[in-house]
């Protein structure tokens, strides 16, 4: 299991982030759902978006830390458009 | 040895118009993630195949290093990796599927 903060923190050093939204799903720490805005997802496919968060994680991800991932990803003007 | 799990990957997602490597099968999905891809799959009436990767270690690790991709489900169109259930979902949502699908059926 890992943290919020510990995601936020992993995310946030390997991306330049505007927002970082974390949702334990199960409530274990283990199947996370996140919402991330960053300017590095622009002009970028969702695989290419997805790939840079899963670079990011890639160690939780690995040693089974994050069990399960549920990525929604934006970029700054895509995340306006949906005017949240 | 790592080599032929990934030929054999990559003869089933050329061979197959639509591919599903998924935890459990459609009728007894295994994972909440592959069940939901399930139902969007059937959504559109298409053929698909699928994969048990828990039926086989070496699959479920070969198909993280064929696409570099770290989680399953995955989902292949004509010979393309689109993408796992969040993206899946998200190119439903947006209609970008169907026509990702009709040009590999109309081929």
């Amino acid at each position: 299991m890992i943290t919020s903060e510990e995601i936020k923190e992993t995310v946030g050093a390997a991306l330049p982030v505007s927002l970082v939204e974390t949702q334990d799903l199960t409530g274990g720490g283990d199947h996370w759902q996140l919402i991330i805005v960053s300017p590095a997802f622009e002009g970028k496919g969702l695989i290419e978006q997805h790939r840079l968060v899963n670079e990011a994680l890639k160690q939780p991800l690995s040693d089974q830390r994050i069990h399960a991932l549920s990525l929604k990803t934006y970029s700054p003007a895509q995340w306006e458009k949906l005017g949240s | 040895m790592a080599d032929e799990v990934l030929s054999k990957i990559e003869e089933k997602v050329k061979n197959n118009k639509v591919m599903l490597y998924m935890k459990g099968t459609p009728d007894f999905p295994q994972c909440g993630f592959s069940a939901h891809t399930v139902e969007i799959l059937k959504s559109y009436g298409v053929p698909f195949a699928t994969e048990d990767v828990l039926a086989d270690p070496s699959v479920r690790d070969g198909i993280k290093r064929y696409s570099n991709w770290p989680t399953i489900p995955q989902v292949y169109i004509d010979g393309k990796f689109v993408g796992g259930c969040d993206i899946v979902h998200e190119l439903h949502e947006r209609g970008e599927l169907e026509p990702i699908l009709k040009s590999a059926f109309d081929k």
